[in-house]
C-alpha cells in the first residue's frame, strides 16, 4: 500500500504543471484573501441609545467627562443613528438598518465614579450585534472594541491616580472615610517603627495596647488586600461591554474567511488529484496488473485516499501559513483544525476516488471533479435566509452529501473556540469518507 | 496434443459478458517449455482466455489447472512518468509484499535490468522508451516471480519488424532457460514463425489445435488453395461460418 502512495508522489513530482498548481494555488489564494481582508473597510452604522443626559458630568479625579463627550468619541469612529429606546435600537440591528447598537445605561456615570471608591462596580454598556452576518459583525466588533479600549485607557489613567492614594495610605498611614466613619490607618512604615521600638524593651505581658494596635493594623491590611483585586480589574478594563447577539451564531469573519479559503483549496486539490490519479491507473493500463494478485481493489482506493489526505493536508498547511501572515491564526488550536483538515481531506479524497473510478479517464475525471465540486461548494455557501424554503432544502441536501459544508464547519470550529461545534461535522465527514469509498469500490468493479 | 503433464491446462472454459458469449467451451494446454500461439481475429476471445488462464478472471464454467503462471497484459502496464528502475522497483516490492517472491526487491531490479539489457536506460522514463523496450520492461515484471508459464497477450502489437525481431530474441532466450510461453496474436505469420503449436479461436470457439503444417493441411483439405497461409486461414474461417 505504502509503495502505491510513494509511487503516486513520485509521479506527482514528475508532473511540473500539477506540482506548480499544488504549491502556487494555495499561496496565491492566501495572498488574495489576505489582502482582501486587510483592505479598506467602510463606515459602519451603529444605533446609539444613551440614557445619560448630555449635560451630566462624569467627574473623575480632577477632570470632567460629560455625556456628549462620550457620544462624540463613539460617533467619530462609526456612523451613529440615534435610537429612541433600547428596544428601538435592537430593532434597528435586527432589520439590518444598523450593524450594531450601543446602549449606555443611566447609571454608567455612578459606576464610573465608583471605580475611584472602595466599592468599585463595573460600569457596563450593552452592545447588540447581528451575529448572523459574520462579515458585518466582525467589522462592528473591531470598531466597538477600539472605541472601548480608548475609553478604558482614559479611565485607567484616572483610576491609577486613585489607586496611588490608597497605596500611600497603607504605606504612610493617615485617615480615610469608610461609610461615613473616619478610620485611623497606622501605615506600614509606622508599624515597623513601633515594633522596632517595642522589641528591645518589652518584658512579656506588658504594652498590651501597642500590641493590639499592631494586630488591628494587620487586620486592616488584610482587608485592604481584598480591595486590591477588584481595583486592579477595574484598572485594566474599567468599562465592560455586555455583548448580546441577535440572530444565529456565526464564527468571526477571520475564522470564516480562513475556513472557506482552506476548505475550498482542500477540496479543489484533493478531489482533482485523487480523481485524476485513480483514472491514471486505468489509462496507464496498470490497474489490470495491480489487481492481478498484487493489490486488492479496496487497498488501491485506500492508497488513493491516503495520497489525497497527505497532499491535501500539506497544501492546506501551506495555505494557513500564508494566511497567518495577514490574519491571526490560533496556532494553539492546531490539534483541532489539523484534525478537521485531515478528516476533510480524507472525505474529499474518497469523493475524488469515486469520481475517478466512474470516469476512468484522466481528462474526464478532472473535468467532472471541477464541474461537480465547484458549484456544490458555492451552493454550500449560500446563506439559509437568502433563498426560499424549497431551494433551501435542496441546497441543504446537496451540501450534506458533498464534503464541503461539513469540512467548512469542522475547520471553522477547529479554528475558533466560539465557532460551530466540531464533533458533528467530523462524524459527518467520516460517514461521507466511508460512503464515497464504498461507491468508489463499487465503480472499480467495472473499471 | 502435448505430453501427459501439461504445465497449464484449461478444459471447457466458457465466459460471457452481459449475456454475450465471449468463450464457448474452449480447451487449451501448454506443455513444459513449450511455445504455443493463440491466434484469431480481433474479438475472438484471446484476451479473455489468457486472463482466465492467468487466474485474473473467473470462468463461468470449465476448469483451469496449473501454477507458476505469469501474465503480461496486452499494452505495457507501466507508469510512463516513472523511470524503468522505478517501475521495476515498484512491482518488485508489490510482488514481494504479496508473497509472490522472496527475492530482495533491489536485487530483483538489478537482475531484471541485466536480463532485459536495459541497465543503461534504468534512469530513463518509460514514456521515452521505444515500444519494444517498453514491452521488455512489461515482460520483465511478469518474469519477477520466476514463472514456469508466461502468458503474453499480443506482445508485438505496434512494434516495427526490427523491434519485433529483438523482442522475440529476448523471449526465446527465456524459453531456452525452460520457461513455457503462450502468446496471442492475430498475425498468423508470427505464430507460424515462433510457435511450436498453434491454437486458433474464432468467436469464442476453439477451431484448431496443431502445428503450422497441420493447420496448412487442414486449410487445404477444406478446399482452399494458396501459397499464403494467412489468406488460406481466412478462407478456412469463412468456410466454417465465421
Ligand atoms: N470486460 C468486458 N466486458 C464486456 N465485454 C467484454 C469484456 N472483455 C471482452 N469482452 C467481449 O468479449 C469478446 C472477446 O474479447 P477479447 O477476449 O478481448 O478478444 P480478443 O482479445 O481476441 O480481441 C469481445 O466481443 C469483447 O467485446
Ligand atoms: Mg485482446
Amino acid at each position: 500500500m505504502r509503495w502505491l502512495v510513494l509511487k503516486d508522489l513520485q509521479i506527482l513530482k514528475r508532473s511540473p504543471l500539477q506540482l506548480t498548481l499544488l504549491v502556487v494555488y494555495p499561496v496565491v489564494i492566501a495572498l488574495l484573501v489576505g489582502f482582501a481582508m486587510t483592505g479598506g473597510q467602510e463606515q459602519t452604522k451603529v444605533a446609539l441609545y444613551s440614557q445619560i443626559p448630555a449635560s451630566e458630568s462624569l467627574g473623575l479625579g480632577g477632570e470632567e467627562v460629560d455625556g456628549s463627550e462620550i457620544r462624540n468619541q463613539l460617533c467619530g469612529r462609526v456612523e451613529c443613528i440615534e435610537a429612541d429606546s433600547a428596544s428601538d435600537a435592537k430593532k434597528m440591528v435586527e432589520s439590518g438598518e444598523a450593524t450594531a447598537a450601543v446602549i449606555v445605561p443611566e447609571d454608567l456615570g455612578d459606576k464610573i465614579r465608583s471605580l475611584a471608591s472602595l466599592n468599585p462596580e463595573s460600569p457596563e454598556i450593552q452592545i447588540i450585534v447581528n451575529g448572523s452576518d459574520a462579515v458585518e459583525s466582525q467589522v462592528t466588533d473591531d470598531r466597538v472594541e477600539a472605541m472601548l479600549s480608548e475609553a478604558n485607557l482614559l479611565l485607567a489613567k484616572r483610576l491609577s491616580e486613585g489607586a496611588k492614594d490608597y497605596l500611600d495610605l497603607i504605606l504612610k498611614g493617615g485617615q480615610f472615610d469608610l461609610l461615613g466613619q473616619k478610620i485611623e490607618v497606622l501605615g506600614l512604615k509606622k508599624s515597623e517603627q513601633i515594633l522596632r521600638q517595642i522589641e528591645p524593651k518589652l518584658p512579656p505581658g506588658t504594652d498590651k495596647e501597642q500590641l493590639a494596635r499592631a494586630v488591628r493594623f494587620a487586620h486592616l491590611a488584610t482587608d485592604n488586600l481584598d480591595l486590591a483585586g477588584p481595583l486592579l480589574t477595574a484598572i485594566t478594563e474599567p468599562i465592560k461591554a455586555d455583548k448580546v447577539e441577535v440572530g444565529d451564531e456565526a464564527p468571526s469573519l477571520d475564522t470564516y474567511a480562513i475556513g472557506v479559503t482552506v476548505a475550498f483549496a482542500l477540496m479543489f486539490v484533493t478531489v482533482l488529484l485523487v480523481a485524476g490519479s485513480l483514472a491514471l491507473e486505468k489509462e496507464e493500463n496498470a490497474f489490470t496488473r495491480l489487481t492481478a494478485g498484487l493489490v486488492g481493489r479496496g487497498w488501491i482506493i485506500f492508497a488513493k485516499v491516503g495520497l489525497g489526505t497527505i497532499v491535501g493536508t500539506g497544501v492546506a498547511l501551506i495555505l494557513l501559513a500564508g494566511l497567518g501572515l495577514f490574519i491571526g491564526i490560533e496556532w494553539g488550536r492546531a490539534p483541532f483544525w489539523l484534525l478537521a483538515i485531515v478528516f476533510g481531506a480524507a472525505a474529499f479524497a474518497a469523493a475524488g476516488a469515486a469520481l475517478g473510478a466512474a470516469a476512468r479517464e484522466v481528462r474526464a475525471a478532472t473535468l467532472a471533479a471541477v464541474m461537480i465540486s465547484v458549484p456544490v461548494a458555492l451552493l454550500s455557501l449560500v446563506p439559509d435566509d437568502a433563498v426560499g424554503p424549497a431551494i433551501e432544502t435542496a441546497i441543504n441536501l446537496v451540501s450534506a452529501v458533498f464534503p464541503f459544508r461539513p469540512a467548512l464547519d469542522a475547520i471553522t470550529g477547529g479554528l475558533e473556540l466560539s465557532g460551530p461545534s466540531q464533533w458533528l461535522p467530523l462524524l459527518h465527514l467520516t460517514v461521507l469518507t466511508l460512503a464515497y469509498g464504498a461507491l468508489a469500490r463499487l465503480a472499480l468493479r467495472r473499471f | 496434443m502435448t505430453g501427459e503433464n501439461p504445465a497449464l491446462a484449461a478444459r471447457g472454459v466458457s465466459k460471457s459478458f452481459d449475456g454475450r458469449s465471449a468463450l464457448k467451451g474452449v480447451d487449451f494446454e501448454v506443455g513444459p517449455g513449450e511455445v504455443v500461439a493463440l491466434i484469431g481475429p480481433n474479438g475472438a476471445g484471446k484476451t479473455t482466455l489468457l486472463s482466465i488462464l492467468a487466474g485474473i478472471a473467473e470462468p463461468d464454467s470449465g476448469e483451469v489447472a496449473g501454477d507458476g503462471v505469469a501474465w503480461v497484459p496486452q499494452q505495457a502496464a507501466l507508469y510512463r512518468r516513472l523511470s524503468v528502475q522505478e517501475n521495476l522497483l515498484l512491482f518488485a516490492r508489490l510482488q514481494h509484499d504479496a508473497g509472490q517472491t522472496d527475492e530482495n526487491p533491489s536485487l530483483m531490479v538489478k537482475r531484471m535490468l541485466d536480463l532485459t539489457g536495459l541497465a543503461e536506460r534504468a534512469a530513463d522514463r518509460v514514456g521515452t522508451l521505444s515500444g519494444g523496450n517498453q514491452q521488455r520492461v512489461n515482460i520483465a515484471i511478469g518474469l519477477m516471480a520466476g514463472p514456469s508459464v508466461l502468458l503474453l497477450d499480443e506482445p508485438s502489437v505496434g512494434l516495427d519488424p526490427a523491434q519485433r525481431e529483438r523482442l522475440w530474441g529476448f523471449v526465446l532466450d527465456l524459453v531456452r532457460e525452460g520457461t513455457a510461453v503462450a502468446f496471442s496474436t492475430h498475425d498468423i505469420q508470427e505464430a507460424e514463425r515462433y510457435a511450436e503449436r498453434i491454437v486458433a479461436v474464432a468467436e469464442g470457439e476453439g477451431i484448431f489445435s496443431g502445428t503450422a503444417d497441420e493447420l496448412r493441411q487442414a486449410v487445404e483439405a477444406g478446399g482452399a488453395r494458396s501459397e499464403d497461409l494467412e489468406t488460406s486461414f481466412l478462407a478456412f474461417l469463412r468456410e466454417r461460418g465465421h
